[in-house]
C-alpha cells in the first residue's frame, strides 16, 4: 500500500516536472513554434496510438482502420466546434467528448458485426470500414456543406495548446493503464494469449472485444479532435488506409502490450520523420522516405518484439503483478 | 441487355487484373502464412523492367517479360533473405511491419532520379490492341491475352502445389516447418522458391497491366496490390482457387456498382459487400473454417 | 530494473537529440541573418505519388534563381530552402512552421496541392510572411471561410471558377455543344471544383449534362463509368484532371467508342501526357507555346536546355512565381514581407505565360489560352476571358 502510492507520488511529480520543464523552455523560446508543433503532434499520436494499442496491443484485435476513427473525431469535433466555437474552453472540451464519443460510438456500431471475424479477416474487414469512412467523408459536403467533401474543413478555432495536449495525454495514460490492470483489462489479454481458453475461464469473450475496441476508437476520436484544433486544415485524405498503417507501425515497434512502449515510440516516430528533414539537409530531401523505410526494417529486424516487447515503466504499473504479460507472445 | 454485358465484360477484366496479383499474394500467404505487403511494389517493379526491357533496352517482348520475370524473381528471394526470414518464428505481425517497410522503401526508391524516377510514363504497347464488336458488346485481344494468362497461371499453380515435389514440400511446410524439417525438407529452399514463383507472377502481371492500362509509376502498385489482397481474402486467404474466384467478384462488384448504383459510393458498396461476405463467410468464400482444437 | 534503466538512457538521448536539434537550428538562423540574405521557402511534395509535380515546381524555381547574377538580387543573396510535404497537409503545416520560424524566410513559394497551400496560407498571414502558390486553384488559398483576403497570400494561377467558366463557354459557344458529361475524380479538390463550376455554367447556358460521375485517384479502370456514358453520346467529355489520369481515361473512351470532344484544364499542360490519345482534344490553359512572345519562346528553350523536356504546367507556373517575387524584392530593394506584399499587389508584370498584375483577391488577372492537342502538337486556338 505505501509503494503504490508512491508510485502515484512518484508519477505525478514527473508529470509536473516535465510539464514545467516543457513550459519553461517554450515560454523561452529553447522550443520555438516548429518543435512545440512536432511535440504536439507526437501527443496526438500517441493518444490515438493508446486506442490502438488497447485494440491490438492488448485485445489482440487486428484493425488496419485506425486512421478512419481518428478521422470521424476530427471531423465531428471540428464542426461541433465550428457551430459552438463561442464558449471558449467549455466548448473545446466539449467538442473533444463529442469527437470521442461519435468515434466510440461508431467503433461500437461496426464492432459488433466485423469483432466475430478473425486476425487477417478482421483486418480487411477494418481496412474496407476506412474505405466507407473515406467515400463518406468525401461526399459529406452533400448533406452538410461546413465539412467540405473533399475540398477540406477550414476553420476549426486553433485553441490547442501545451496544457490541453499534455494533460489531455496523461490523463490518457492514466486511464489506459487503470485499464489494462484492471478486470477487464486483465481480461482482455487473456482474449489476446487464447480466445478459447478465456472463453473456458468465463470471459465474455465478445463483450471484451466489443469494449476494448470502443474504447479504443474513442480514443482515436479524442486525438482526432485534437488533430483538428492543432492543425488548421483537415481533409479526407488526411485519414486513408495509409495512416491506419502508420499507428499499426508505432503500436508494434513500441512492442505489443507495451504501454510505454506506444508512448514513447509514438513521440519518438513523429520526431523522427522530422528530423531526418534536418539530417537530410535540403540536397537530399527526397531520400526522406527511403531512409525511413529503412530505419523501419532495421527497427524490426533488430527488435522483432517492438522495442519495449511488453515492457513497461516500473511506475506505468500496478503492484499487483502475477505474470510477465510478455511470456505467451514469444510463441 | 447489350450494355449490361459490356458491364460484365468490363468488370471481368479489371477482376482477371486482380487475379493476377491475388495468385501470388495468396501462393505466399497459403505456404508461409505472411500477408505480403511488398507484393503490389514488386509488380510495379516488373511492369518497369518489362516496359524498359522493350522500350529502351530493344528487347523483344517476349523476352522483355522472361528477363522482368527474371529480375522480380529474383527481387523476390532477395527480400525474403532479408527482410522476412530473420522474423520467421517471431510473431507474425513483426514480418508484416517489415513488408510493409520494404513495401515503402521499394516505392520511394525507385521514384528516386537515378532509378526510375518520379514520372507518370505512358507505355507504348508492345502489340495492337484490336477491338472485335459481338453483337454491341466489344471484346479487345489484351482482355482474352489476360484472361488465357491468368487460365494458364491457375493451372499452373495448381499443378504446381499438387503434383510436383515441391508443391508437396509447400504444403508440408504450410503445416508445421519443424515437421517439415523432419521429414527432409529444406523449408528455408522451399520458402525461397515460393517467393520466387509468387514475384516472377507479379512480373507478369505487372507487364499485362501496364499493356491493358497503358501508364507505369513508382506508386502504382499500392492500389492494385491492396484490393488484389482484399480479394484473396474474399475468396479465402491461401487457396488458389479462392484467389482467381474472389478477383472476379471484387471486379463484378466494383464494375456494378459504378455502372447500376453510383460511381460516387462505389468504394463503400463494393467494401460493405466485402464485408457483408465476410460475416457470413468468416474464412473468405472458399476458405475451410477452422476448428478450433482444444 | 535494469532494463528501466536502459529505457531511461534511450528517451533521455532522444529527448536531447531533439533538443539539440533545435539548438542548431537557431544558431545557423542566426549566423546567416547578419548578411544580406532573404531566404524564400519552398514547399512542394518532393517524395510520395506525385513527387513530379513538385520536381517540375522545384526545377522552374531553381531555373529562375540560377537565372540571378551571382545569385543576388540587388545586395540581397537569395537562398532557396526547399521542402518536402509528401502532398500531405499534417506535413505542410508542420514544414510551413519550420521554414516561419526556424529558418525565418521572408517568402514561401508553395504550396503546389490547394489541400497543402491552405493550411499553409494561414500560417503565412498568422506570422504575416509572404507567399506565393505557383499551383493552388481553391479559392480558400487566397481567402479565409468568411470570405476575407488573406493579404499576405498571392497565387499566379487561375481559380477553379475561372477556368470552368472558360470550358463551358467554349463549349457552348465555339464547339457548340448541346450535351455534355464530366468525369471528376471525387477525392481531389482540383478536378472537384473545375467540375462544379463546369456542370453549373454549361446548364445555364442552355446545354445538357448527361452524365457526372466520378473515379478515385488511384483508379485505372474507367470503363464501368466509360460504358455507361457512351450510349447517351454526349458532345463534350469534360475532364478537369492532371495530364496522367486523362490521359488513361481518354484512351478507355476512344475503346469505348466515345466519339465526344475531350476538353480539359491546365492539368493537362505537361510533355508526359498521352497526346496519341487527346488528339483533337481542347483544354484551358495559361500560355501556348506557339506564342510569340520573347518570354515565352526563350522560356520554353531555358527549359528543354536544363532539364531536357518541355515545361509542364507546374514548372511554368513554378517559375512565374520566382519571377513574381524576385520583381518584388528588386523594386523594394527589401526582404520585408509587408513591403513585398504591397509591391505585388500594386505590379504589372510580363511574366512568362502573360502580362499579369492581382486582383483584390490576390488572384493574377491574364486571359486565358485554349489550345487544342492536334498531331502530337499543342495548337493555339485563342484567347478567352470569362
Amino acid at each position: 500500500m505505501f509503494q503504490k502510492t508512491n508510485k502515484m507520488l512518484l508519477m505525478v511529480i514527473g508529470a509536473v516536472v516535465l510539464y514545467v520543464l516543457l513550459k519553461i523552455m517554450i515560454t523561452t523560446g529553447v522550443i520555438n513554434p516548429y518543435w512545440q508543433r512536432v511535440l504536439f503532434y507526437s501527443l496526438i499520436v500517441t493518444i490515438g496510438a493508446l486506442g490502438l494499442g488497447i485494440i491490438y496491443g492488448f485485445t489482440g484485435q487486428f484493425s488496419l482502420g485506425h486512421a478512419a476513427f481518428v478521422g470521424l473525431g476530427a471531423y465531428s469535433a471540428g464542426y461541433f466546434s465550428k457551430t459552438f466555437g463561442q464558449y471558449g474552453g467549455l466548448s473545446f472540451i466539449g467538442a473533444l467528448l463529442v469527437g470521442m464519443v461519435f468515434a466510440g460510438l461508431m467503433g461500437f456500431l461496426i464492432g459488433v458485426p466485423v469483432l466475430r471475424l478473425k486476425s487477417d479477416y478482421l483486418g480487411i474487414a477494418t481496412l474496407g470500414f476506412g474505405f466507407i469512412v473515406k467515400v463518406a467523408l468525401d461526399n459529406a459536403d452533400k448533406i452538410i456543406p461546413e465539412l467540405g467533401g473533399a475540398r477540406g474543413m477550414v476553420g476549426t478555432p486553433q485553441v490547442a495548446n501545451l496544457e490541453w495536449l499534455f494533460f489531455t495525454a496523461l490523463i490518457v495514460i492514466v486511464l489506459t493503464r487503470n485499464f489494462i490492470f484492471s478486470t477487464y483489462g486483465r481480461a482482455c489479454t487473456s482474449i489476446r494469449e487464447d480466445e478459447t481458453a478465456a472463453d473456458m475461464i468465463g470471459v465474455n469473450t465478445f463483450k471484451t472485444k466489443l469494449m476494448a475496441f470502443t474504447f479504443g476508437c474513442a480514443l482515436a476520436g479524442l486525438g482526432g479532435g485534437l488533430y483538428a484544433h492543432t492543425y488548421p486544415f483537415i481533409c479526407p485524405g488526411d485519414f486513408y488506409f495509409l495512416q491506419s498503417f502508420d499507428y499499426l507501425i508505432v503500436v508494434v515497434l513500441g512492442g505489443l502490450g507495451s504501454m510505454t512502449g506506444t508512448v514513447v515510440t509514438a513521440i519518438g516516430w513523429a520526431f523522427l520523420l522530422e528530423g531526418l528533414r534536418f539530417v537530410l539537409g535540403p540536397q537530399f530531401v527526397d531520400f526522406r522516405g527511403v531512409i525511413y523505410a529503412l530505419i523501419l526494417i532495421i527497427t524490426i529486424l533488430v527488435r522483432r518484439q517492438g522495442i519495449f516487447g511488453g515492457k513497461e515503466f516500473g511506475f506505468l504499473v500496478p503492484q499487483v503483478r502475477r505474470e510477465k504479460p510478455d511470456a505467451a507472445l514469444r510463441g | 441487355m447489350e450494355s449490361f454485358i459490356q458491364q460484365v465484360i468490363n468488370g471481368l477484366q479489371l477482376g482477371l487484373m486482380y487475379a493476377l496479383i491475388a495468385l501470388g499474394y495468396t501462393m505466399v500467404y497459403g505456404t508461409i502464412g505472411l500477408i505480403n505487403f511488398a507484393h503490389g511494389d514488386v509488380f510495379m517493379i516488373g511492369a518497369f523492367v518489362g516496359y524498359l526491357g522493350y522500350s529502351s533496352w530493344g528487347l523483344p517482348w517476349p523476352v522483355a517479360i522472361i528477363v522482368s520475370m527474371a529480375v522480380c524473381a529474383a527481387l523476390g528471394v532477395i527480400i525474403e533473405r532479408i527482410a522476412y526470414r530473420p522474423l520467421r518464428y517471431a510473431p507474425k505481425i513483426a514480418a508484416l511491419i517489415s513488408a510493409i517497410g520494404v513495401s515503402f522503401f521499394l516505392e520511394y526508391g525507385s521514384s528516386l532520379k537515378f532509378i526510375f524516377g518520379p514520372d507518370y510514363r505512358v507505355v507504348q504497347r508492345p502489340f495492337r490492341s484490336i477491338t472485335w464488336n459481338l453483337g454491341g458488346v466489344s471484346i479487345t485481344n489484351i482482355q482474352v491475352v489476360i484472361m488465357a494468362v491468368v487460365i494458364i497461371f491457375l493451372l499452373f499453380l495448381l499443378f504446381l502445389v499438387f503434383k510436383t515435389k515441391i508443391g508437396a514440400a509447400m504444403r508440408t511446410v504450410s503445416f508445421d516447418h519443424d515437421a517439415a524439417r523432419l521429414m527432409g525438407v529444406d523449408v528455408d529452399k522451399t520458402i525461397s522458391f515460393t517467393f520466387a514463383i509468387g514475384s516472377a507472377l507479379a512480373a507478369v502481371g505487372g507487364v499485362l497491366y501496364a499493356i491493358a492500362y497503358p501508364q507505369i509509376y513508382p506508386f502504382m502498385g499500392i492500389m492494385p496490390g491492396l484490393k488484389a489482397f482484399t480479394a484473396a481474402v474474399l475468396g479465402g486467404i491461401g487457396q488458389i482457387p479462392g484467389a482467381v474466384l474472389g478477383s472476379l467478384i471484387m471486379g463484378q462488384v466494383e464494375t456494378m456498382t459504378a455502372a447500376y448504383i453510383s460511381s460516387q459510393l462505389r468504394d463503400a458498396i463494393a467494401f460493405a459487400i466485402l464485408i457483408l461476405v465476410l460475416l457470413i463467410r468468416p474464412s473468405g468464400i472458399l476458405g475451410r473454417s477452422q476448428q478450433e482444437k482444444i | 530494473m535494469r532494463f528501466n534503466r536502459w529505457v531511461a538512457i534511450f528517451v533521455l538521448v532522444i529527448f536531447s537529440a531533439a533538443i539539440l536539434l533545435s539548438g542548431c537550428g537557431q544558431k545557423q538562423a542566426a549566423t546567416t541573418t547578419g548578411e544580406n540574405v532573404i531566404k524564400v521557402g519552398v514547399i512542394a511534395p518532393l517524395s510520395g505519388d506525385v513527387k513530379t509535380f513538385g520536381e517540375s515546381v522545384k526545377n522552374g524555381v531553381d531555373l529562375a534563381v540560377s537565372e540571378l547574377k551571382d545569385g543576388k538580387l540587388g545586395n540581397f543573396k537569395i537562398e532557396v530552402i526547399p521542402g518536402d510535404d509528401r502532398n500531405d497537409p499534417k506535413e505542410a503545416t508542420n514544414l510551413a512552421t519550420k521554414l516561419i520560424t526556424e529558418d525565418k524566410v521572408s517568402a514561401i513559394i508553395g504550396a503546389v496541392t490547394s489541400k497543402c497551400s491552405i493550411p499553409v496560407s494561414q500560417l503565412a498571414q498568422q506570422y504575416k510572411v509572404l507567399m506565393i502558390t505557383p499551383t493552388s486553384t481553391a479559392e480558400k488559398v487566397t481567402l479565409d471561410e468568411n470570405g476575407k483576403r488573406k493579404d499576405y497570400v498571392f497565387r499566379v494561377c487561375f481559380i477553379d471558377p475561372f477556368q470552368g467558366t472558360v470550358a463551358a463557354k467554349f463549349a457552348l459557344n465555339d464547339l457548340q455543344a448541346k450535351t455534355a458529361a464530366v468525369l471528376y475524380d471525387q477525392g481531389n479538390d482540383y478536378t472537384v471544383g473545375l467540375s462544379e463550376v463546369f456542370k453549373k455554367d454549361f446548364e445555364a447556358g442552355g446545354g445538357k449534362i448527361v452524365a457526372s460521375e466520378s473515379y478515385t485517384n488511384q483508379d485505372t479502370d474507367f470503363s464501368a463509368i466509360l460504358s455507361k456514358i457512351a450510349p447517351k453520346n454526349p458532345d463534350v467529355l469534360y475532364l478537369p484532371d492532371y495530364y496522367q489520369k486523362v490521359s488513361l481515361i481518354a484512351k478507355q473512351a476512344r475503346d469505348k467508342g466515345i466519339k465526344a470532344v475531350f476538353l480539359g484544364g491546365d492539368g493537362w499542360d505537361s510533355p508526359s501526357i498521352d497526346q496519341a490519345a487527346m488528339n483533337g482534344g481542347y483544354f484551358t490553359n495559361h500560355y501556348s507555346v506557339e506564342d510569340p512572345r520573347p518570354q515565352v519562346q526563350d522560356w520554353v528553350k531555358k527549359y528543354q536546355a536544363k532539364y531536357g523536356k518541355r515545361p509542364d504546367s507546374f514548372a511554368t507556373l513554378g517559375y512565374e512565381a520566382a519571377q513574381v517575387l524576385f520583381k518584388a524584392i528588386e523594386t523594394t530593394n527589401s526582404g520585408d514581407p509587408t513591403k513585398l506584399r504591397d509591391a505585388i499587389q500594386n505590379m504589372t508584370i510580363e511574366a512568362v505565360t502573360a502580362k499579369i498584375s492581382f486582383d483584390k483577391n490576390g488572384n493574377p488577372v491574364k486571359p486565358l489560352a485554349i489550345i487544342q492537342y492536334k498531331d502530337n502538337k499543342q495548337v493555339f486556338v485563342k484567347k478567352m476571358t470569362p
